[in-house]
């Protein structure tokens, strides 16, 4: 009995606590520890620029109105999925991401590269009433969108966080912020960031 | 992978599994010295612990998954930079542009990689690539007919198209109806593909800062006149002085810009059809903040084959009689 040294961890709440913390740790070391210091993973890809103060709050929109529960934000290397929404994501374009907003509900189409692929005016009608554009879609309507008028009252706040987290923002875009999004609406801001994504690899 | 984080994760990984072989083996070992299925002599509250040792499909359990990671691991990319001996991977990484992209699909079939995605698409080229070609080789207006081509044309369609131009081609408020002979860029299967190909940006500007809320009536009451509405007269002459500012793109006589031979994509005025409404409320609009319509370009997402397939449809859906 008395050799028996695994009783004593059966025996210990504390000491069973600290060597499963260990053990766990051990899958966070080899497969995210690296990850937070690989260029593959920090450096972005050619042509990247970051937000801009309006499509920053029209990111947050996105976030908001968990846009993320029905489209996700990552196309997969399956031809499948390359044909129909472009190349595949790559670690490249979501350096800049904090947090990032891949998802993985796909209630609607993937967003990963949406920008540029329909018109503002397209947007703007399919985001009003999706039905008016898209007469099987079983998206909601977002017109509340369009009468929400931003004060760019956390828009620095916001330019200035990320360019803590590295994104190269300029004096010039943080001064800029407010004056760039006041008076806009929360749909024109939403357009305009769904009108970014992806287009830095197309 | 630098190699310091390759052999980080080598160092951490072997160890584990060695761990886990090393852990399940002290757990097999009897250390309560009684053999199985006997008591061991505790009773609690009339409950008595028996020496139940790790049930033996478990174990078995246990070693075939170490036995498959070990094997796993060496035939798949997972430990630091060492490739697997499959020399499998799911896609290329590390790209920054699409050009990189492009070339690392033939580095890696020159290096005789396994990419799988790659491999995905090569297959797909093989057994598709040969029926697009065929078509590709024909002219657009001998594809219009032919019930193989229209029947991939629309396919295409459908998934790409009929998001704006809905799935019966007849259009909607700002997106043009692509069935009746009216066309904005020209209805010819050259220019049907160059719309296709490189996409259309439409500018008509606002006109409030230059015709003021009388100059606007009057030009709205003249552009309605051109389709034979009745409407004021003497706006409509006043309209009419003015409406040299819009000829350079519709035309003088208002017939827009296809009539003219011009490159604008201005709608012929003097129809009774409207992109964007009919009503003088509508036209209002479009002089007050202009209009600015945008057809995307379908070059770089569908390639030029597919292009040539759906040229065909557009141009079927206006055309259905072959005069050839």
């Amino acid at each position: 009995m008395s050799k028996n040294h695994h009783e004593k961890i059966e025996k210990s709440v504390g000491l069973l606590g600290i060597f499963t913390v260990i053990a766990i740790s051990f899958g966070t070391l080899v497969q995210i520890t690296p990850l937070m210091f690989m260029d593959e993973t920090k450096q972005p890809i050619d042509g990247m620029k970051p937000y801009t103060a309006l499509q920053m709050e029209g990111r947050d929109v996105f976030i908001r109105e968990g846009c993320t529960n029905c489209h996700s934000q990552m196309i997969r290397p399956f031809r499948a999925e390359v044909e129909r929404y472009g190349h595949y994501s790559v670690a490249g374009e979501s350096v800049w991401e904090h947090p990032f907003l891949w998802g993985s509900k796909r209630t609607g189409p993937d967003l990963a590269r949406v920008g540029q692929r329909y018109s503002d005016d397209w947007h703007y009608a399919h985001l009003m009433d999706p039905r008016s554009v898209v007469p099987q879609s079983n998206m909601p309507g977002y017109p509340w969108l369009d009468s929400n008028i931003l004060d760019g009252k956390y828009t620095t706040r916001k330019l200035e966080i990320f360019r803590g987290f590295g994104v190269p923002y300029t004096d010039e875009d943080i001064a800029g912020a407010v004056d760039a999004v006041k008076g806009k609406t929360e749909m024109e801001a939403l357009i305009a960031y769904l009108q970014s994504l992806g287009t830095a690899l197309k | 992978m630098s190699s310091f984080w390759s052999a980080w994760i080598i160092v951490l990984t072997l160890p584990v599994l060695i761990g886990c072989f090393i852990l399940l083996r002290w757990n097999l070992t009897n250390y309560v010295g009684v053999a199985e299925d006997e008591t061991t002599g505790h009773i609690v509250d009339g409950l008595e612990e028996i020496n139940n040792p790790l049930p033996k499909w478990w174990t078995y359990m246990f070693y075939a998954t170490l036995i498959w990671s070990v094997f796993y691991l060496a035939a798949y990319p997972g430990l630091g930079n060492w490739p697997g001996f499959l020399n499998w991977t799911s896609s290329n990484q590390g790209i920054k542009n699409l050009a990189e992209s492009r070339a690392a699909v033939e580095q890696a079939k020159a290096d005789g990689k396994y990419v799988q995605l790659d491999v995905e698409n090569q297959t797909a080229e093989e057994i598709y690539g040969p029926v697009f070609q065929q078509f590709a080789q024909r002219d657009v207006l001998d594809l219009a007919y032919d019930p193989a081509a229209l029947k991939i044309g629309q396919r295409l369609y459908l998934q790409n198209c009929a998001v704006c131009h809905g799935s019966d081609a007849r259009g909607q408020r700002g997106y043009p109806n692509l069935t009746d002979d009216d066309w904005l860029y020209g209805g010819t299967t050259d220019k049907i593909k160059e719309t296709l190909l490189y996409g259309r940006r439409a500018a008509m500007p606002g006109w409030q800062a230059a015709l003021g809320d009388q100059g606007i009536k009057e030009m709205t009451a003249y552009v309605l006149s051109l389709s034979g509405r009745a409407v004021n007269d003497k706006d409509a002459t006043a309209g009419k002085a003015k409406f040299g500012m819009c000829a350079a793109c519709h035309g003088a006589d208002g017939k827009g810009s296809v009539a003219h031979n011009l490159p604008f994509g201005a709608p012929n005025l003097t129809d009774n059809i409207w992109l964007y409404g009919g009503s003088a409320g509508a036209i209002e609009q479009t002089l007050i903040n202009g209009r600015y319509g945008v057809m995307p370009a379908f070059q770089d997402t569908l390639g030029k084959d597919k292009v040539h397939i759906i040229t065909a449809y557009v141009y079927r859906l206006s055309n259905p009689e072959d005069k050839r």
